[in-house]
């Protein structure tokens, strides 16, 4: 659906980081974790086109200033990398977007006795935060959060008031481990404990290195990929990846907006 | 007051009103049946549709510029036969007249794909696409040489009865000379312009943004080129014209309109606003109203200078 939102809160959570609050429909209650929404920052010609966010979280609060009390928002966490996300940064309480939501295919949960695994790096923890909103009600979630440095680690704080265990790498040993997120989940992971799924969403060598390790293990995963892309409805064809049958002959491109942004690792071609 | 007349008609198409949606921009059709009314405009283009299905590009395919953005999908599409099997049905539902745009790597599959459409009464006309920049064969040899652009359309005139529009490619030192061989050749309309062949770069990689290194640029940045060649086109045709480039909301049409233009396609603006087209309709007409024109045809061409 389309609708005309109003920015509720925008949160700087760590330097360049924002956390941004909009007024949406009830009926956005219905989206799922791992699907995403496209906001149109400004009314003028440039930026032209929206811009894609996973959804971060969303719900009602009580409110006296609705006619029926509550009001309904959607959040998302988003770095600025550009113009875009740039002028996002700059908006205050009450001004307007323009957002389509909810766009995309969500991650699927798996069955109920397998422990659930997170992997994020920088500012992929956006869906995961909502996954994890709807993991933690049946199962045991660990989450492995990745960056740079300390500033690049969002809301760990938020994840483990939910009950997740959380688990951080810094490349510069800033905060948690020093290294890689994929190694350090490795150490752990190695204890063995059951069956278990991998939900991974962050930069695309991230992602190829947690569907490499869910291979040696056998173990399911769904990774979530970020894309540049024009409309969010498949229609652009704008942000296609390879599928797993690519090759130059038989071409399996995928639109990371309506086949994805959730894909099965096993789905794609990680060349 | 009451409501003003929006019909026009392309080449024997009745259209409700003169507002298409452009090949590419609007997948083929259903994609955007959640946000928009489809039996609200005139017409609805397909993406452009090849004899095999194609893989397209590369990625990235698109990167975002001031005012616009560019392009390099490489037409990647479902094919001719897929097209008439699996997409066709659903557009066989709305009551609004569908266009196939047809894109051939040759000569010949320009023929067999004009012939393979032929008989399907779904099919209200056939938008012939010789000009697009981001396929290394054929397209835009087609699309800049008048002689190997008659060459086409003969051959599609031939192919099929049914109504036949030509695109013409804006990357022309003279896109009169264009639109002459085009129409001698027996098209019946002309819709211009498609994307004006442009490129972007990363600095700090040094490299072309996008992995075809050129694209085409669509969107508002292109409107005065595209309004110009409407212009330039209509004074030296006598077939009706669609006028597409930038159109985002329904002042841009109208602008199209006075310059020339019978009726106009939605394209970029679709990405951004998926009911874009809906509202442009809606928009020129209330205009029509607000200003006491009783029929959009009495601004095709109007403009005064």
């Amino acid at each position: 659906m389309q609708f005309q939102s109003q920015v509720l809160s925008n949160v700087e959570v760590s330097p360049g980081y924002f956390k941004m609050r909009m007024t949406a429909p009830p009926a956005v209650l219905e989206s799922s974790a791992g699907q995403f929404v496209m906001v149109k920052v400004s009314r003028a010609i440039d930026p032209l086109l929206r811009r894609p966010f996973g959804i971060y979280d969303m719900g009602v609060y009580v409110t006296p200033y609705t006619d029926s009390g509550t009001q309904t928002f959607v959040e998302i966490l988003y770095k600025v990398v550009g113009k875009g996300t740039g002028m996002l940064s700059d908006m205050h309480q009450g001004d307007a977007l323009d957002i389509l939501a909810p766009l995309g295919k969500s991650f699927d949960h798996g069955p109920e006795d397998e422990e659930k695994i997170l992997v994020g790096g920088g500012v992929g923890l956006a869906p995961l935060y909502l996954l994890a909103k709807e993991l933690v009600k049946s199962h045991r979630v660990r989450l492995f959060a990745g960056g740079r440095s300390k500033e690049d680690i969002l809301c760990i704080t938020e994840f483990e008031r939910l009950g997740v265990e959380t688990y951080v790498a810094t490349d510069d040993g800033t905060l948690g481990d020093r290294g890689l997120v994929t190694q350090v989940m490795m150490k752990h992971l190695a204890a063995g404990n059951g069956p278990s799924r991998l939900f991974a969403c962050g930069p695309f060598p991230m992602l190829r290195a947690v569907a490499g390790i869910a291979e040696e293990m056998q173990v399911p995963c769904q990774v979530s990929l970020e894309a540049y892309m024009a409309c969010g409805m498949g229609a652009c064809l704008g942000c296609v990846v390879k599928g797993v049958n690519h090759s130059a002959e038989t071409p399996d491109y995928r639109c990371v907006c309506k086949d994805g942004p959730v894909f099965e690792s096993t789905d794609l071609s990680w060349e | 007051m009451i409501k003003p007349s929006m019909s026009v008609e392309i080449a024997g198409i009745k259209m409700r009103n003169p507002v298409m949606t452009a090949s590419g921009t609007f997948g083929y059709g259903q994609e955007f049946a959640d946000y928009m009314e489809l039996e609200s405009i005139g017409a609805m283009i397909t993406k452009g549709l090849s004899l095999k299905p194609k893989a397209g590009n590369n990625t990235p395919r698109i990167v975002e510029t001031p005012g616009g953005m560019l392009n390099a999908i490489g037409l990647q599409n479902v094919g001719i036969d897929s097209f008439i099997a699996t997409k066709l049905p659903f557009l066989r539902t709305v009551n609004t007249p569908v266009i196939v745009n047809l894109y051939g790597n040759s000569l010949e599959e320009y023929g067999e794909l004009a012939a393979r459409i032929d008989d399907l009464e779904e099919v209200a006309g056939v938008e012939v696409n010789i000009s697009c920049p981001n396929v290394k064969q054929g397209g835009i040899v087609f699309g800049t040489d008048p002689a190997a652009a008659s060459q086409v359309v003969e051959l599609v005139r031939k192919s099929t009865s049914k109504p036949l529009i030509v695109k013409l490619s804006p990357n022309v030192t003279d896109v009169v000379a264009m639109a002459r061989a085009c129409v001698d050749a027996g098209a019946e309309a002309l819709s211009l312009i498609n994307t004006l062949t442009g490129m972007a770069i990363d600095i700090n990689r040094r490299r072309p943004v996008l992995a075809n290194i050129t694209g085409g640029l669509s969107g508002p940045a292109i409107k005065p080129v595209a309004l110009r060649m409407v212009w330039q086109v209509s004074r030296a045709v006598n077939v009706p014209l669609i006028g597409i480039g930038g159109i985002m909301n329904a002042t841009d049409a109208l602008e199209f309109i006075l310059a020339g233009a019978t009726a106009i396609q939605v394209g970029t603006a679709s990405f951004l606003n998926p009911s874009a087209a809906e509202e442009i309709a809606t928009g020129m007409e209330s205009w029509l109203v607000e200003n006491g024109v009783s029929d959009i045809g009495e601004l095709i061409g109007a403009l005064k200078c």
